[in-house]
């Protein structure tokens, strides 16, 4: 018998509980000639803005040990254009959406979801955890405060849509951010955004990044992630995306026995665009080889032997 | 786009410079003068992701591929250590190359592995019947790369080398500088960020209307999503940064903001 992998996030019913980690797959359609779209749980958009934001100066990427570093700074087209030019196609080629959205102020993150939620997208992902810009992301993601009123401006924005707000595992205490997101009305959580890095070039004694610090990700990460994925799963009832350095079957298997409903591929896009329905055939594999008949069955499971 | 391939041969042609011969039909069809290849050096996770290497030459009949490159960190030493017959992940032909026109007179300019996107250029202008000029500079004379094979071509080739052990001593902007910009209805170029800038500068002063330069910048994705490898442009409206992968690696040279 084939194994279920449908999974309901939060109200957001998915066929499979694979999705792309934001930013990593672009605005999906960069993918569209080697992957189905279709056939993903979700694709979840580039952080995007209000207005279209140019990004830092490059270098933006450089490679670290079984990781990478990047300072994009959010580069994005602004969400007018999203919403005209790439929601639509998405929708043409049959994926769930699920629009990640940022800003400065939490004015700005609700009204980027109000003008994603009118577009008819899936579910809104709230970036507050990039760690490459000046000001909003991960600024206003490191205080409960300032975490809550962002989560509750994006709430009101986006009607009836699943609300996940993705958080980092620096800047403030997990726990006690993700309680704050949680009692602003957050539907679930995204673990975990890049953690801060930073490259030195020894030859010519300077940073390699433009932006001097940019986020880690990668295989690097995972530990971090499980780790983040685990104390949220345990404190608290609302459904995690998890993800932080997801290149196989076996690590996505890893992210739903500490508590992820659903998984991410992030980085792991770059080194092979095909990983995500790759995971997706390995997972349904994998779930009948072990006879279990849900991939529900396995959410939270290690924590019962823990 | 993703391919298992399988290395054909693999030669030291200087020091730390090698080049790669795959075996890969489809890549071998499809590609154009000035695409790229992104190359797995590891099976492992670490290093992790691929290098973007320029396609140096192609051979449609044998289904070949080859690629120009020297090493210059892990990726680049694990490659060179590949053995033949072994199994190479590739993803690609990417990118937007040069133009190709179908007859004209055109002028090739080349600094150290630059040659690589550029052979094969010259090669395709060269199965046209057009007339080549080379202008080609590297360090010293073991670092001016296929020029037998360019020789081969009947290209019309001057040499440049810092050490002046071949041709001009000096940069090959300054020999260019020298002899004269030989007239030609565009111009091609790759090399170093700083012979690049060099090139445009002296092209701006010939006002010299259209030269195609191939960029290069650290890659994660290869194809356009992660906007990690940008280049700033100048656009009717303004500077914007594009990404070197999908919007070239090839760029008028005119338009980039050289910094």
């Amino acid at each position: 018998m084939k194994p279920e992998l449908e999974v309901n996030l939060a109200g957001l019913r998915l066929k499979n509980p694979v999705l792309t980690a934001s930013g990593t797959f672009g605005f999906g359609l960069e993918y569209a000639r080697l992957v189905d779209l279709g056939a993903i749980g979700a694709v979840v958009l580039k952080s995007v803005t209000m207005r279209p934001r140019q990004g830092n100066p490059p270098p933006r990427v450089t490679e670290t040990p079984a990781g990478m570093l990047n300072s994009i700074g959010l580069e994005n087209p602004g969400v007018a254009a999203v919403v005209k030019t790439v929601v639509p196609e998405l929708k043409r080629l049959g994926a769930k959406v699920i629009a990640s959205v940022a800003g400065e102020t939490a004015e700005e993150y609700g009204e980027v979801a109000r003008r994603f939620a009118a577009a008819g997208v899936d579910a809104i992902e709230v970036n507050l955890s990039c760690p490459n810009i000046a000001r909003g992301g991960l600024t206003l993601g490191c205080t409960q405060d300032t975490a809550a009123a962002v989560t509750a401006a994006v709430r009101e924005a986006a009607g009836d849509l699943p609300v996940f707000v993705k958080l980092g595992v620096t800047g403030g205490n997990l726990l006690e951010i993700a309680g704050a997101v949680a009692e602003a009305g957050a539907s679930g959580f995204s673990l975990i955004n890049t953690l801060p890095g930073l490259a030195v070039d020894f030859r010519q004694h300077r940073p390699v990044l433009g932006n001097v610090t940019g986020g880690l990700s990668g295989p690097a990460i995972k530990p971090v992630a499980l780790w983040a994925v685990w104390q949220v799963y345990k404190a608290f009832k609302l459904p995690v995306i998890g993800m932080g350095g997801i290149t196989s079957t076996s690590d996505a298997l890893e992210f739903f026995l500490c508590g992820a409903t659903a998984v991410a591929v992030g980085t792991g896009n770059f080194v092979n665009p095909c990983l995500t329905t790759e995971i997706i055939a390995g997972l349904g594999k994998a779930l009948a080889a072990e006879n279990i008949s849900d991939i529900k069955e396995l959410i939270g499971a290690a924590h019962n032997r823990a | 786009m993703i391919y298992e391939v399988e290395i054909v041969t693999q030669r030291k042609v200087a020091t730390g410079c090698y080049r790669l011969e795959m075996y890969a039909p489809e890549v071998a069809q499809a590609a154009q003068p000035g695409q790229f290849l992104m190359l797995k050096t590891s099976i492992t996770l670490d290093p992790l992701l691929r290098r973007p290497f320029s396609i140096s030459a192609v051979d449609r009949e044998r289904g070949l591929v080859k690629i120009l490159y020297r090493v210059v960190g892990r990726g680049t030493a694990l490659l060179a250590g590949r053995k033949l017959g072994r199994r190479l992940n590739i993803f690609g032909p990417l990118g937007r190359g040069f133009t190709v026109p179908p007859n004209g007179r055109f002028l090739v300019v080349a600094g150290g592995l630059g040659i690589a996107p550029l052979y094969f250029l010259v090669q395709r202008l060269k199965a046209l019947g057009n007339e080549v000029v080379v202008f080609y500079g590297a360090q010293n004379r073991f670092k001016l790369l296929l020029l037998e094979d360019l020789a081969a071509m009947r290209v019309e080739l001057f040499t440049a080398t810092d050490n002046g052990s071949s041709g001009h001593k000096g940069t090959v902007v300054d020999l260019l500088r020298t002899k004269g910009i030989p007239p030609a209805d565009l111009i091609y170029a790759a090399g170093p960020p700083s012979m690049l800038k060099a090139l445009a500068a002296l092209l701006q002063e010939a006002e010299v209307p259209r030269a195609e330069f191939s960029l290069e910048e650290r890659m994660a994705c290869g194809t356009g999503a992660c906007r990690g490898c940008a280049v700033k442009v100048i656009t009717e409206e303004g500077p914007v940064y594009k990404r070197v992968c999908a919007d070239g690696p090839v760029f008028l040279a005119g338009e980039v903001v050289w910094e």
